[in-house]
């Protein structure tokens, strides 16, 4: 069974995760110019572009723990899984900086400091700028793999201030990013917890 | 009442400036009792029966009992108002309301001399109200006005805007409208109106008091403490619209700067 699905990801190639990931951002775009992004159409960008930053970073974070538990690897996604997460997040901020704050420099900054909701977003995307820029071979290589390894940890943290940043802007108890930030608490507990792959997970000899 | 029947007289203490779209107005709505988001009471408040409806007033006035909307509000009193609102989430509209002013109502019920304060509160319906299932606040929605903000020329019991009856998603069939406090003072499908003498609980301050003031006024140098109230966003200005800069009392000092003379705002936020 675990073999059946490593063998069928195996022949998705990995431009198709490109294509998929492209496609909240075309929605972004089909509804700019149809009008379905209702009455206040900046929050709508700017908050689903956030959004989505968030589930693809979930969904990086969800890789190892999946290996570990099941066996089956998305490990040749996880890059796109995670550049893709960049653009959105970057995308969100240019949204926040342009559309939102329309360039007003000295709030923005004032902000920044002051309102911790700012703060942790601001945080994480600060992380996951240096990550983004390093997801390529060639760093890989430059930096040499052990060193990679440590500053792609970065994610952890940032992680954790992607979801305070969201669960800082509620007004009352709400349902769905409260179920992510348990999910990235989650996720990242798991990997704390489940050091290795199970047993089950390894190929035994017949 | 028919759809588009409804008019006021013009009043001079409408603004000019060009009303948000009944489209725009009536799609994007605070009003929990039917979900926390801004398109859900447009989806869920069709599920309000407002006919029959009746207003309990009571507490420190001459003439206590339950009052129709056409008792509070007939169709010979109503009035045009065209007001800014600023919501404390930090955007802005500007809104044709149809209403009678607050202190005509007050005085109709005769206001005890002990009285200092009116109290508020919004219809519990869980059956029809969806929101109120699960306990996001503390039902029945409540707010609360000093006497003489109540009985201020702005304060205002709307039941209609543009030229429709109230529609349910904006606070029908009755709802009170204060343009110089944050849209969440100006509370909606109200059933019972008390006269008190001491300071009501207002449910956001009740929620969490170091975010949400009894008072509520709009200041722009008083922030909300996790964001800037110094500038809003203006709903319909599109996507490069900007921001504009919130106005001291959301532009109705001369009306209203006043009565808070000697107060300390940024105590008394």
């Amino acid at each position: 069974m675990q073999r059946a699905v490593n063998d069928a990801l195996r022949r998705i190639p990995v431009p198709v995760v490109w294509l998929a990931g492209a496609v909240p951002f075309a929605l972004v775009i089909w509804d700019i110019f149809t009008g379905g992004l209702g009455v206040d159409p900046v929050a709508e960008i700017e908050h689903r572009l956030g959004r989505t930053a968030l589930y693809f970073l979930a969904g990086g974070l969800a890789v190892t723990p999946l290996l570990r538990l099941t066996g089956i690897s998305l490990m040749r996604f996880r890059r796109a899984l995670g550049v893709i997460c960049f653009a959105y997040a970057a995308l969100h901020v240019a949204t926040w900086v342009v559309m939102d704050m329309a360039l007003l420099w000295g709030q923005m900054g004032r902000d920044i400091v002051k309102r911790p909701y700012l703060l942790f977003g601001m945080g994480a995307f600060l992380m996951l700028l240096p990550l983004a820029v390093s997801s390529n071979n060639l760093m890989i290589r430059k930096m040499g793999g052990q060193a990679w390894r440590q500053l792609h940890k970065l994610v952890y943290p940032a992680a954790l201030l992607a979801a305070l940043h969201w669960l800082w802007t509620i007004r009352v108890t709400e349902i769905t990013p409260i179920f992510w930030v348990a999910a990235i608490v989650l996720l990242l507990a798991l990997r704390l917890v489940i050091r290795r792959p199970l047993a089950w997970t390894r190929p035994r000899r017949a | 009442q028919s759809a588009g029947t409804m008019t006021g007289a013009p009043s001079p203490l409408s603004t000019d400036q060009t009303p948000n779209t009944f489209e725009e107005i009536t799609n994007y709505n605070n009003f929990y009792e039917f979900g926390t988001g801004k398109e859900d009471p447009a989806r869920n408040a069709h599920a309000l029966t407002t006919d029959p409806w009746a207003v309990e007033i009571g507490g420190l006035v001459e003439r206590p009992g339950s009052y129709g909307v056409e008792d509070l509000a007939p169709d010979n009193a109503l009035e045009e108002r065209i007001y800014r609102l600023r919501c404390v989430e930090a955007w802005s509209m500007v809104i044709p309301w149809i209403g009678v002013p607050l202190a005509g109502v007050l005085d109709k019920v005769g206001v005890q001399p002990g009285a200092k304060y009116v109290e508020f509160e919004t219809l519990v319906r869980p059956e029809e109200m969806v929101g109120q299932r699960r306990a996001i606040l503390d039902w029945p929605y409540r707010e609360g006005l000093r006497l003489d903000e109540a009985m201020n020329p702005l304060t205002i019991l709307a039941t209609g805007l543009y030229d429709q009856p109230m529609p349910n998603q904006n606070g029908a069939p009755i709802r009170l409208v204060v343009p110089w406090k944050y849209g969440f003072k100006s509370i909606k499908s109200v059933v019972r109106i008390t006269l008190t003498d001491r300071e009501p609980v207002n449910t956001w301050k009740q929620l969490q008091a170091s975010e949400y003031g009894f008072y509520a006024n709009v200041n722009p140098e008083v922030n909300h403490p996790r964001w800037s109230q110094a500038t809003h966003r203006v709903i319909g200005a599109g996507l490069f619209g900007g921001r504009e800069e919130t106005q001291m009392f959301n532009g109705y000092g001369e009306q209203v700067a006043s009565m808070y003379a000697g107060m300390d705002l940024s105590v008394n936020y």
